[in-house]
């Protein structure tokens, strides 16, 4: 029981690296330390590190919050944690 | 109609909403006062949460910021959505396990300490008390404006509704209100956005728009136009940004680690049934708040492109009668220092003319877009919403710290269901009160102080409970030691900068107090865990409530 639960939160620390290394990476290189670089590519009227910087990066941390909800729930139900 | 009956019949609609629900949803326990019972389904856990955290400022001040900073204002669009992925990966479904009813309750049990309680309960009266005083101003600003009555009386209407549903409902009361009230803020800010979009570029959905050509000049982008504009005035590139790069990375780390960080934003997560309901409902919050949040961008490069064109080298005897409206109420100025009769705005200050305040923008679009007048009242309505929803999460929170923090924690552990009721009424009451006065005698420094409430959640809370639930070993040496430092480095920096006149060349590394939040957090982390190596383990029982609260099901460890 106490090994099953131990694989349960490593499982779910790596989640949380993952996404939340996803995270970083959208909000402070993306956005902020490269923006300059990705403004040379456009989609549409947008200059691609702007439409990241005031668009897509919140997009991506919606998304961001349902994988997590969906990998958790997947995760409690195979290890019987999950609240019936 | 005009705009005056409009409103009237729009705000009196929403004001008898809100006192219905205060009627319909009354609190008879403690469990209903703090947490509506406990059982707040996740989807309306999600709206009430959205209408909770945006508040007047990002309803009212946020568009006009960014359409004023360009890229810039990215600062506030990242920060205050990306915190919400921290809440919901790290802290909402733990402290929905641990269950119990205030942040303060989490670090006083985890760190077994009434010393720890109590510096919580002093962050959190802090953080809300500044936040609250801008939500009642909110409040005056939009009645004084739109129905012409005195600031004072519409901060006192205010007061009288906030009074109604939060004192009598508590957080029953209070989710489902912010539910109807994020129903009513959302409809109302997307309203004048779609009219202007399809105004402007002929695009109904405003986030697309603002990516498009302009209507009538095919092959011109309107995000390029606004730029060719600035260019020509003497303004920094709308698209590019101005500030140093590592005083952006701090401000929006600060402001995100601050959002985690918010009492009156994490209770709403113990209002739901489940841990996995607390997981899902933080999606929806941030889904329902991201609508708002991709719109504004949009808003502010439309509403910065049609004020510039409206008053650009135009002679001021014809300029449209939203102008000087708001010229009454000082929020714009014109002096016309070359005595030509036309309007200069440009960047360079001593040929500048006209001074116009950031906080009008979102009031005023409709009104510069010329848009109906039933969309105009909506706004009023909506800024309404906005300001009354966040005041009412607030006054909780000041409510719960005093009554069940404070008294029934603390000073008397014998008192009777009742009577911690009536306690919590009536702190509620006090809290509405006080809020009112700031309203109505507004400290000048309110705008100082919101940089103050983040960095202070983020230097304080933020790495209490995540090193609460992650590290079994923290103990509360370590934590308390590490939430005083951070808070007094956070407060010392912040006071000497902002109030003292600290210069700007001495700031540190170029961090700006509104990012140097993000500093007292790892500054509070270094000391929690540096006291940490040196002092004894926490006991038995305290490593099993972390255990414990890492599994969404009730465990048995035996």
């Amino acid at each position: 029981m106490k090994n099953a639960l131990r694989s349960y939160w490593k499982t779910n620390l790596t989640y949380l690296a993952i996404l939340l290394g996803i995270w970083f990476i959208t909000s402070f290189l993306i956005s902020i330390v490269f923006v300059d670089y990705l403004n040379n590519f456009r989609i549409g009227g947008f200059m691609l590190g702007f439409w990241f910087a005031q668009q897509g990066s919140i997009y991506i941390f919606v998304i961001l919050i349902f994988v997590y909800v969906w990998l958790m729930n997947k995760l409690d139900r195979k290890f019987d944690v999950d609240e019936k | 109609m005009d705009v005056q009956a409009w409103t009237y019949l729009l705000v009196g609609i929403t004001f008898a909403i809100y006192i219905g629900i205060a009627f319909w949803s009354k609190a008879v326990s403690t469990k209903d006062f703090y947490v509506a019972g406990g059982g707040v389904p996740p989807l309306a856990n999600g709206m009430a949460t959205a209408a909770d955290w945006m508040s007047a400022a990002s309803f009212i001040s946020m568009a006009g910021l960014i359409s004023f900073m360009g890229y810039d204002g990215t600062v506030y669009l990242i920060g205050w959505t990306g915190g919400y992925v921290l809440l919901a990966l790290l802290l909402a479904p733990y402290l929905r396990k641990f269950g119990k009813f205030t942040v303060p309750d989490f670090i006083g049990d985890r760190y077994h300490s009434n010393v720890a309680r109590t510096v919580a309960v002093i962050c959190a009266l802090f953080v809300s008390f500044t936040y609250v005083a801008g939500q009642m101003r909110g409040v005056g600003v939009v009645f004084s404006r739109f129905l012409e009555v005195d600031i004072n009386l519409g901060v006192i209407i205010g007061m009288a509704i906030v009074f109604f549903y939060a004192v009598l409902g508590g957080m029953k009361g209070i989710t489902y209100t912010q539910v109807a009230q994020y129903c009513i803020l959302i409809f109302a800010y997307m309203v004048p956005a779609i009219f202007i979009s399809i105004q402007l570029t002929g695009v109904w959905i405003p986030q697309w728009g603002f990516g498009s050509t302009i209507a009538g000049d095919e092959g011109i982008y309107l995000l390029d136009k606004l730029d060719d504009l600035h260019r020509e005035l003497g303004f920094a590139e709308y698209t590019s940004g101005s500030k140093n790069t590592i005083d952006v990375l701090f401000i929006t780390a600060a402001l995100m680690i601050g959002t985690a960080g918010l009492p009156h934003v994490i209770v709403r997560f113990f209002t739901v049934p489940r841990v996995r309901d607390a997981r899902i409902s933080a999606g929806y919050a941030l889904l329902f708040i991201a609508i708002l949040y991709t719109t504004a961008p949009a808003i502010a490069a439309f509403a910065r492109t049609n004020l510039i064109n409206t008053v650009r080298e135009k002679p001021y005897s014809d300029v449209p009668k939203w102008f000087t409206k708001w010229e009454e109420t000082g929020l714009i100025t014109f002096t016309d220092k070359n005595d030509d009769g036309r309007i200069q705005y440009v960047a360079e200050e001593d040929k500048n003319e006209l001074f116009i305040d950031r906080d009008i923008m979102v009031l005023a679009n409709p009104e510069i877009a010329r848009l109906p007048n039933w969309v105009i009242a909506l706004v009023a309505a909506g800024g309404l919403a906005a300001a009354l929803s966040t005041a009412a999460g607030l006054l909780l929170v000041i409510s719960t710290a005093v009554s069940h923090d404070l008294i029934k924690k603390q000073i008397n552990p014998n008192i009777s269901e009742r009577a911690e009721l009536m306690w919590a009424r009536l702190s509620a009451t006090v809290a509405v009160i006080i809020a009112g006065l700031f309203g109505i005698y507004p400290p000048d420094y309110v705008a100082a102080v919101v940089a103050l409430a983040f960095g202070l959640a983020a230097a304080s809370f933020f790495p209490a409970i995540i090193l609460g639930i992650f590290y079994k070993k923290m103990n509360r040496q370590g934590a308390v030691t590490g939430m005083i430092v951070g808070l007094l480095f956070t407060l010392g920096y912040i006071i000497y900068f902002k109030f003292m006149g600290g210069a700007e060349d001495d700031w540190f590394f170029g961090i700006s107090p509104e990012g140097i939040g993000t500093v007292g957090m790892f500054l509070n982390l270094l000391v929690a865990l540096t006291i940490n190596r040196f002092t004894p383990e926490p006991p038995d029982e305290i490593q099993q409530i972390v255990e414990e609260i890492r599994y969404p099901r009730g465990l048995k460890m035996d």
